[in-house]
């Protein structure tokens, strides 16, 4: 235990109380210690736990979401119908899909007191593109995609898991084409990059094309080739002793070679779901023709619980921890000492909020630079007007001052003009009668300096 | 996210299931007229086998707390729930021990089989509670017992690389023993119960049942009931986590007729009529510990083992601890207090947002 659990233990000795499991000898141990095994007397009844438990989950449902994989026109739909007993909505889709989407349908399906919520995806395009090197990139991208809807809510402070409606994709059915050879280059890098997030369930598409000796060279082949390249199919579990004989024998027929069909046609007396040749009809349900009974009791009545269980605890877990790395946590730090989440969380955003801190502050004091600057620059150029006003201000005075000197100096003309008019009237007027003529040509000299004037 | 996906995105399921809010039912097809074998059933109930058998092969956790006054019988009851030797008795070690000076909290683990079922049974026990002359905040160190259960439970859960099967120490049912004084309730069962039960779930139960005739012991129930309805004690079954109409008629019933089940316990047999029964052996005649009209043990036992086992252990982790861990990772930005590496930085965004 860390050393915090230690801290704590002296902390609480010191107030006195202990919390500790006492054995009969009163030494102190941790609760996880052995228990005792006890031996009970009578009937307690808590062997209907299991069924409480099971009576809880009818209650809210089951839910289950395959995946299936492969090229347009294989028989996707057709054998999920089959194996659900159902027609779905199904509709031929078209080869000329540019790309490959992946397309889910969910549906409600009830049997006795059960209720399934069962979603079918199905890749639309999945082959078809002449280049088709994106061709698994959507379909990682999708069961990533459930991964990480279900991270975000188990990471959510107000979270309700029990509520949630898990779309994690629990099986996948790679539908291999029936060529009889080998893998094809597209199929193996698709179940490549599929093995580590799901749990693969390859099976032979339209098996009625192969005739049964070609089938076990083909299944032998298939099986050698996905070991010889490390396809981690999914393997159905031997570890309990009631079905580990049933499972251990179906390993040994994987990959099933499949034939679906929704039509049925008689035999004998009775009807059966087949597909009618003119040479012959090949039976669905019949274990001689092909591994569908096989397929559909080792999906859904075996081990439909284990899928699912696989799928959380493997897949998710894996996704969980890659995610959670690559955000940086660790559980341990380079010393080695156990990181908690939390703590690690908390460096992190103190790292991250110091980093805004510092930005914010750039910010400003450029903000406040900038507006300096502009600041300087306005006040410059008030400045320079305020010069140039001067300046004119200045030239304006000047030129007034000399239009005044002008005008004392033309004024001062005036008045000595007419001090001079007048002292010539009066001149005039005094010797009118001694020289009329002289007197005349006076004013008419007169007359012309006035009119001079 | 490579490109192709990310025009994909309008077709990913979300959008698929939000288109379609309620998904088409398809219903098996009838088998026709003609007898077939295997049309109609796909064999989809068979899940609850499969399911069944993993939680058998996986085994359960069960963690009881038992609260009240030393005398009332607790370690008694436990033993006849559980019909054995669960827990020793304070009768036998007392006169050698000092009645702790503090409540104690002491936990002991067993393992008991029934019919393939293992169980992993944990008895807490709280010797000392409410025994001393000042017995104030004496519920503390068991409320602090039991969000150090939450937290364990939580560190284990947000660690990158998690167990399989987190072990699960959290208290997921409290018996509270109230003394059969016959009147009401004290001050300090109020304040126990009032603190804790919005992190536990907390049966209460009347013990030493056979000191009241029945008279007395209805009037003393509804007493006792009326009382914690006024102090708006919730006690387990809540009445806001009844799901559906079946279980809230259920609860009902038991809620407001049987509860607080006045019991009493032995773990001694005695000869009744021929068979041989859990007892206790008084002059005026013996009481029989699993006779209904008696008392109620049988009505608690079948009530917290037999019916709502699994209901507690649930409303415990979807309820006390989500209450737990959301007001964590509300606090102090996630970090405990103390413990820090360094000092909570304020104006904290949620933990949600690591995952952006």
């Amino acid at each position: 235990m860390t050393s915090s659990d230690v801290a704590r233990h002296t902390v609480y000795q010191s107030l006195g109380i202990k919390t500790c499991s006492t054995s009969q000898s009163g030494k102190e141990e941790k609760i996880d210690d052995i228990p005792r095994c006890l031996t009970i007397n009578g009937h307690v009844g808590f062997e209907s736990l299991p069924d409480q438990l099971v009576n809880r989950s009818i209650q809210q449902g089951f839910c289950f979401n395959i995946l299936c994989v492969g090229e347009t026109g294989i028989g996707k739909s057709t054998l999920i119908d089959t194996l659900f007993n159902t027609n779905f909505d199904d509709f031929e889709s078209s080869h000329f899909h540019p790309n490959v989407r992946l397309k889910a349908q969910t549906y409600e399906l009830q049997e006795s007191s059960v209720r399934l919520k069962l979603t079918v995806v199905n890749t639309v395009g999945f082959g078809d593109q002449i280049n088709k090197e994106e061709s698994y990139q959507p379909i990682v991208d999708y069961i990533d995609a459930q991964f990480e809807a279900y991270l975000q809510e188990e990471l959510k402070i107000k979270r309700s898991l029990f509520n949630y409606h898990d779309s994690r994709i629990h099986a996948c059915l790679y539908f291999i084409s029936p060529t009889g050879h080998s893998l094809k280059t597209l199929d193996l890098l698709t179940m490549k990059s599929l093995d580590s997030k799901v749990n693969i369930i390859p099976v032979i598409a339209k098996a009625d094309t192969i005739s049964k000796t070609e089938l076990q060279k083909f299944k032998i082949k298939l099986m050698s080739e996905l070991v010889s390249n490390g396809v981690q199919i999914y393997q159905f579990p031997t570890d309990d002793e009631t079905i580990s004989q049933i499972n251990s024998s179906m390993n040994g027929h994987l990959p099933f070679a499949v034939v679906g069909s929704m039509e049925e046609v008689k035999l004998g007396n009775k009807m059966v779901k087949a597909r009618q040749y003119p040479w012959g009809i090949v039976q669905v349900e019949n274990e001689n023709h092909c591994d569908f009974v096989k397929l559909r009791e080792m999906l859904i009545c075996t081990n439909m619980e284990d899928l699912r269980e696989q799928t959380h605890t493997r897949h998710y877990e894996l996704y969980r921890r890659c995610k959670l790395e690559e955000m940086g946590f660790k559980d341990v730090s380079p010393e080695n000492k156990p990181v908690s989440l939390q703590e690690a969380y908390e460096i992190k955003r103190h790292e991250f909020y110091g980093e805004r801190q510092r930005k914010e502050e750039e910010m400003k004091q450029m903000f406040v630079q900038r507006v300096k600057e502009k600041e300087a620059i306005l006040k410059e150029a008030e400045r320079e007007l305020q010069a140039k006003f001067e300046h004119l201000k200045r030239l304006h005075q000047e030129e007034r001052m000399k239009l005044e000197e002008k005008r004392k100096y033309l004024e001062e003309e005036i008045i000595a003009f007419t001090k001079k008019k007048a002292a010539s009237e009066l001149l005039q007027n005094q010797p009118l009668n001694a020289s009329g003529t002289s007197v005349k040509k006076e004013k008419d000299r007169k007359k012309t300096c006035d009119k001079k004037w | 996210m490579s490109k192709g996906f990310a025009e994909n995105r309008t077709d990913v399921t979300m959008s698929e299931l939000v288109a379609e809010p309620r998904p088409k039912p398809a219903v098996p097809m009838k088998p026709l007229g003609i007898s077939s074998n295997l049309l109609g059933y796909i064999g989809i109930d068979t899940i609850i086998e499969q399911m069944r058998k993993k939680t058998m092969k996986t085994g359960f956790d069960f963690n009881i707390m038992v609260v009240g006054q030393s005398g009332l019988g607790k370690s008694t009851l436990i033993n006849t729930l559980f019909k054995s030797q669960v827990s020793r008795k304070s009768a036998s070690w007392n006169r050698e021990e000092k009645i702790p000076k503090t409540v104690e909290i002491k936990a002991i683990g067993h393992v008991i089989e029934e019919g393939g079922v293992k169980m992993k049974l944990t008895v807490i026990d709280t010797p000392g509670f409410g025994d001393q002359i000042n017995n104030e905040n004496c519920w503390e160190p068991i409320e602090k017992y039991i969000n150090e259960q939450y937290e364990k439970f939580l560190k284990e859960e947000v660690n990158i690389a998690r167990k399989k099967r987190i072990p699960d120490t959290r208290v997921h049912c409290c018996l509270y023993f109230i003394s059969p004084t016959g009147h009401s309730l004290r001050p300090l069962d109020l304040e126990f119960m009032k603190h804790l039960s919005k992190v536990v779930n907390i049966v209460p139960i009347i013990a030493k049942a056979d000191t009241m005739t029945l008279e007395e012991k209805m009037e003393f129930k509804q007493r006792v009931r009326k009382e914690l309805e006024v102090n708006g004690i919730e006690f387990y079954p809540q009445k806001e986590f009844d799901e559906d109409l079946e279980d809230k008629t259920e609860n009902d019933k038991i809620r407001q007729e049987s509860m607080p089940f006045a019991v009493v316990g032995s773990d001694k047999e005695y000869q009744v009529n021929g068979k041989r029964v859990l007892g206790r052996k008084t002059p005026w005649g013996i009481i029989e510990v699993e006779n209904l009209t008696h008392c109620e043990f049988a009505l608690l036992r079948d009530f917290v083992i037999r019916t709502h086992l699994q209901d507690l252990k649930e409303v415990t982790h979807n309820i006390h601890y989500e209450t737990y861990r959301a007001r964590r990772l509300n606090d102090n930005g996630g970090l405990p207090p103390g413990e820090g590496v360094l000092p909570p930085a304020p104006a904290s965004p949620c933990p949600a947002t690591i995952a952006e």
